[in-house]
């Protein structure tokens, strides 16, 4: 029987997906290895070690691009997981129109990125954009939210968190209600309140959810391109340019080679946070 | 009674009102906002208002967006749509089959495969080299190797989701099956691939909206104005309609209708693909 199983399940089987994955994922990655070692003209290279890398961390409108990035993945991770969270509680407690807010607050995590950014960039324009137009009606004189280079950052931040918030609802949501009522009522004969029993009870049965949405986001924020792009374009001057899009303004540029190098430090950054964030998470995690 | 000499019941009831309102503004506004700039004429649309249009004039604004650059909005949806379906098909047949062995079988290999698909999860495509290996294989360019493309990009996630399902399927099914003097082929196609329906909508759902909605891929791998897609257009537009807001955001209404009309159809099921998704992967 278990030659007879074997037989079944062939590897033959993995061999379209396979021969697609290798193809067009794997190898243009291992060949981004060596190409970011060179100059690059797509016809001809010409090695030259470690020289983009060096560049990379040397000049300040590329060095730029870590700190953006670091702080746009970590700021727009830790706010899905705490807004998530407190907008799953609050979605999970049987209030009225509990159905109706739960798609809203879905709704733009389906939308194009595209749409979302050039939306904002009206809304968010310091003078005439609705935000600060019901600011000013409550007395306060909204920022230049994406003209300033010191709170630029910040904004399309807050963006990317309005649109991503809702896939972090909905997990920590399922999550939320996979937990036994029991529990909670445990702690009610202990004669603990509704605070106590979210924090003894809620958060760290939530534990998995929590791991799953932190996780997701700071790799989806490491990797952001589209919104930033759509909505800043890397500007002012450089004070929104995140990794990705530096990789992008290379390549338009024909530094192809600088480009690549990029690519490969993006893949290092990703490994180097998501591997040990994945292994410490799922180490302490919870079990129902 | 309480301090305010409301009853608890009544505070309540304000309290959720609040909340609602205040969620529904903060998500909904955005969305309204292009909803009305859409059916504006140019220069209330400049003026940025949340207000209703002054002469709602959408079809008009419709009409000239379908019409710019030569009906480009109606090549890109053609060619996203194409990208989408065949992707999707795709990523269904060659996904199921892997998810099926990686699970079932038990060999040396399959720890270092999944890790290869793991991996696929999180690292950014390679760009450049991407493209120098369309060029070297002659179909930059081409529709279809962004079709090629874009099925390696979503197959983690699919093989993952069809292998996390498997799990629930007995092996006793597909011992039967065998001893029936099942090929393992009609194994596949008739029993496996039929019992992991679930998974397979979660895939179409999830894969829709990610393929649909994707900038950076065809951006870089599919350049030329015959291979534009939906989000390109309204990239490209973005310069071109700097001055004319309305038609802008009546592109951006269009292009948001499909995902719109997808989500009031089959909302149940793309919130828990999406929860799958994310939690699986």
């Amino acid at each position: 029987m278990k030659k007879l199983l074997n037989n079944t399940y062939s590897y033959w089987f993995l061999v379209p997906a396979g021969l697609i994955y290798v193809t067009f994922f794997i190898a243009p990655t291992f060949m981004s290895f060596f190409f970011s070692l060179t100059r690059w003209t797509l016809f001809d290279w010409e090695f030259i070690g470690l020289e983009n890398f060096i560049m990379f961390f040397q000049e300040s409108s590329l060095k730029v691009g870590f700190r953006n990035t670091l702080f746009f993945a970590t700021v727009t991770a830790l706010s899905k997981v705490v807004l998530g969270f407190a907008l799953g509680l609050v979605l999970t407690m049987g209030i009225r129109f509990t159905g109706f807010l739960r798609s809203i607050v879905f709704f733009p995590t389906i939308l194009s990125i595209v749409a979302v950014g050039i939306t904002f960039r009206r809304l968010m324009h310091p003078a005439h954009g609705a935000i600060n137009r019901t600011l000013a009606l409550f007395g306060i004189s909204g920022p230049n939210w994406l003209g300033n280079v010191d709170i630029a950052m910040l904004s399309v931040s807050l963006v990317d968190v309005w649109r991503g918030v809702g896939i972090a609802t909905v997990i920590f949501i399922a999550g939320m209600q996979a937990i036994p009522r029991d529990y909670y009522e445990a702690v009610s004969i202990d004669g603990g309140g509704f605070w106590r029993q979210v924090w003894h009870v809620t958060v760290p049965l939530s534990r998995p959810a929590t791991n799953s949405v932190l996780l997701l986001a700071m790799i989806g924020g490491l990797r952001t391109f589209d919104l930033v792009w759509t909505m800043t374009g890397g500007g002012p001057g450089f004070s929104t340019d995140l990794i990705a899009s530096i990789i992008y303004k290379q390549y338009q540029a024909g530094f192809y080679g600088l480009a690549t190098a990029g690519n490969v430090i993006l893949f290092f950054v990703v490994a180097a946070i998501a591997v040990p964030l994945f292994w410490f998470l799922n180490r302490k995690e919870v079990t129902l | 009674m309480t301090l305010t000499g409301l009853p608890r019941r009544v505070i309540r009831e304000i309290v959720q009102l609040v909340f609602a309102v205040l969620i529904t503004v903060l998500f909904g506004a955005p969305l309204v906002f292009v909803a009305l700039n859409a059916g504006m004429d140019v220069p209330q649309a400049a003026e940025m208002r949340m207000a209703l249009p002054e002469s709602p004039q959408y079809l008009a604004n419709l009409g000239e967006v379908i019409a710019a650059r030569d009906g480009a909005v109606l090549r890109a949806f053609w060619n996203s749509s194409v990208i989408t379906v065949s992707s999707i098909v795709i990523l269904i047949v060659v996904g199921a089959m892997s998810g099926m062995v990686l699970q079932r079988r038990r060999g040396k290999a399959v720890t270092p495969i999944m890790f290869l698909v793991l991996a696929g999860l999180m690292v950014p495509p390679a760009v450049v080299p991407t493209i120098k290996l369309l060029q070297t294989l002659g179909i930059f360019k081409t529709l279809y190797s962004m079709v090629l493309i874009e099925v390696a990009i979503n197959l983690p996630v699919t093989i993952v989701l069809y292998r996390a399902y498997m799990v629930s399927i007995p092996q006793e099914m597909d011992e039967s099956a065998l001893i029936e003097g099942a090929s393992p082929w009609q194994l596949y196609w008739r029993i496996i691939l039929p019992l992991v329906k679930p998974v397979t909508a979660t895939v179409i759902v999830l894969s829709a909206v990610f393929i649909f909605n994707d900038f950076v891929h065809p951006l870089y791998f599919l350049p030329g104005a015959e291979n534009v897609t939906v989000q390109l257009t309204l990239y490209n537009f973005m310069s071109r309609y700097a001055t004319q807001w309305n038609l802008l955001f009546s592109n951006v209404l269009l292009i948001s209708l499909p995902p719109l009309v997808a989500f009031i159809v089959f909302n149940k099921r793309i919130v828990a693909g999406v929860v799958a998704g994310a939690v699986k992967g």
